[in-house]
């Protein structure tokens, strides 16, 4: 199998079933082999998973469904924002969730889609590119980070993941920018935002981008376009997280309330 | 998901010392999305009374006409003032009217008598089932928020300043954990020779 000629450590849910026998072994094989997730009580969870939804609407696997994230490439690197609110239904569950993951110190990812999912795997990325730092003794770019992210969520299509992520930072001598998603995608490009409030963030984000952005104005076109989505989606809000990644390491801009952001807004507009 | 949350919104209503509150948010929104800040779903019904009415916006507006259809032509026929509990009775059983198609609200009324000017508030499930109880009564998408608050906060015998502080630290803190209710609220305290109303400045995401 091709992924695990690529990570041999990390067995596919097929491979686990036929490498140990006994069930008693596979109870305890998380303790020493930490990536290895138990495989469903049943057989082909590819096809089985889904019936198990069918006719249950009360089983919930994920929470934090609805987010705002964007990120976006201009001439002085790339900006990503995020907002903070985690909701199961319509319960907020909390208000100060931390959405962009620092990877490395040249690495960020934001996380849009289920909670679990995406911290989980976002924790095996970042031991991945460590590993790959130790063993070829050089910093891993982020062609070949959001690669190894790509297999391992393609070899668990149609199991029932759910992410959407914006990974950014150093590649050969320059910033960029990577869209990734629990279907497959992996692409890269200048603009991208995920998540329920990604119409509303879209729209302030393509009327004031454009790649001369001054870095002050790159970070408010971020925070603007995080707070309107927040200020229109009911699933999105808490404070509003701006990052600018640039070739030689990332920065935190600002971590600002919405409430906050919202009177600031307000008083500028009867200015 | 529920009809009764498609717009979300929710109302709470108090009793104090002889006087009565009741506070709204201000949002209306379709699902996830807010198309209004400026909804307001408590309605005055007469000078000592008002109505509240969580659930689905279409229908908040027609119960709220269809009522004051009936409400006026009561006054008119009896020409006296309707007295809360019978605004009650007669909100109650037009609900029930609708028995097998119902109108998807929850209905709030707080008032004071015309008369006797003592306190009055009530609530109803959407086919008509009063319940009058001696404290406050929540309806709306953050229920159970509300419950939760109204509850470690209420005490008896609350004067008009202390029950607004009340019912809008209850209100802000309830629907702050609800993603489809907040926006802005307002609060009505009912007094015997006035009703104050406040807009409340709240959380805007």
């Amino acid at each position: 199998m091709a992924l695990n000629d690529i990570l041999k450590h990390m067995p596919s849910v097929g491979d686990m079933l036929s490498d140990y026998k006994s069930t008693e072994e596979m109870d305890f094989i998380n303790l020493s082999q930490n990536k290895v997730l138990s495989a469903p009580p049943y057989s082909n969870p590819v096809e089985n998973l889904a019936k198990l939804h069918e006719n249950n609407d009360n089983i919930k696997i994920n929470f934090d469904h609805g987010t705002t994230t964007l990120g976006f490439i201009y001439q002085g690197g790339v900006v990503l924002a995020v907002d903070s609110r985690a909701t199961g239904g319509q319960y907020i569950g909390s208000q100060s969730v931390r959405k962009v993951v620092e990877i490395n110190d040249l690495l960020l990812g934001t996380l849009a889609g289920g909670a679990a999912d995406c911290t989980y795997w976002y924790r095996v990325l970042t031991s991945e590119c460590r590993l790959y730092e130790l063993r070829n003794k050089k910093k891993i770019s982020l062609a070949a980070a959001t690669k190894i992210m790509n297999n391992i969520i393609y070899s668990y299509k149609n199991s029932g993941l759910s992410m959407g992520m914006i990974l950014a930072g150093g590649d050969m001598n320059q910033v960029s920018l990577y869209y990734l998603d629990s279907d497959g995608t992996r692409t890269m490009g200048k603009v991208f935002s995920v998540g329920s409030g990604s119409i509303f963030a879209y729209g302030v984000l393509d009327s004031g981008y454009k790649w001369e952005l001054t870095d002050e104005q790159a970070y408010e076109l971020g925070r603007r376009s995080i707070y309107h989505a927040t200020h229109r989606d009911a699933y999105s809000g808490g404070t509003v997280r701006v990052y600018h990644v640039k070739k030689d390491g990332w920065n935190l801009i600002s971590e600002e309330d919405c409430l906050d952001l919202h009177r600031r807004y307000e008083a500028e507009k009867k200015k | 998901m529920s009809i009764m949350a498609y717009n979300g919104g929710c109302v709470v209503a108090m009793k104090g010392k002889e006087c009565v509150a009741i506070a709204t948010d201000l949002r209306f929104g379709l699902q996830a999305q807010t198309i209004d800040t400026n909804f307001e779903k408590v309605f005055p019904v007469n000078k000592h009374m008002y109505l509240g009415l969580a659930g689905l916006q279409t229908d908040i507006i027609t119960v709220y006409k269809r009522l004051m259809f009936r409400k006026n032509l009561y006054e008119i026929r009896e020409n006296r003032v309707m007295q809360p509990e019978r605004f009650a009775a007669m909100l109650s059983s037009f609900l029930y009217e609708h028995r097998f198609g119902p109108y998807f609200i929850e209905p709030v009324i707080a008032g004071l008598d015309p008369k006797t000017f003592k306190p009055f508030i009530c609530n109803m499930d959407l086919i008509g089932c009063a319940n009058m109880p001696d404290d406050f009564v929540v309806a709306g998408t953050c229920e159970e928020q509300l419950f939760g608050m109204c509850e470690t906060l209420w005490r008896e015998n609350m004067e008009p300043d202390d029950l607004f502080e009340t019912i809008s630290q209850a209100m802000l803190n309830a629907f702050d954990r609800d993603a489809i209710s907040g926006w802005g609220a307002k609060v009505y305290i009912i007094e015997k020779d006035k009703v104050t109303i406040r807009k409340l400045k709240t959380r805007m995401d």
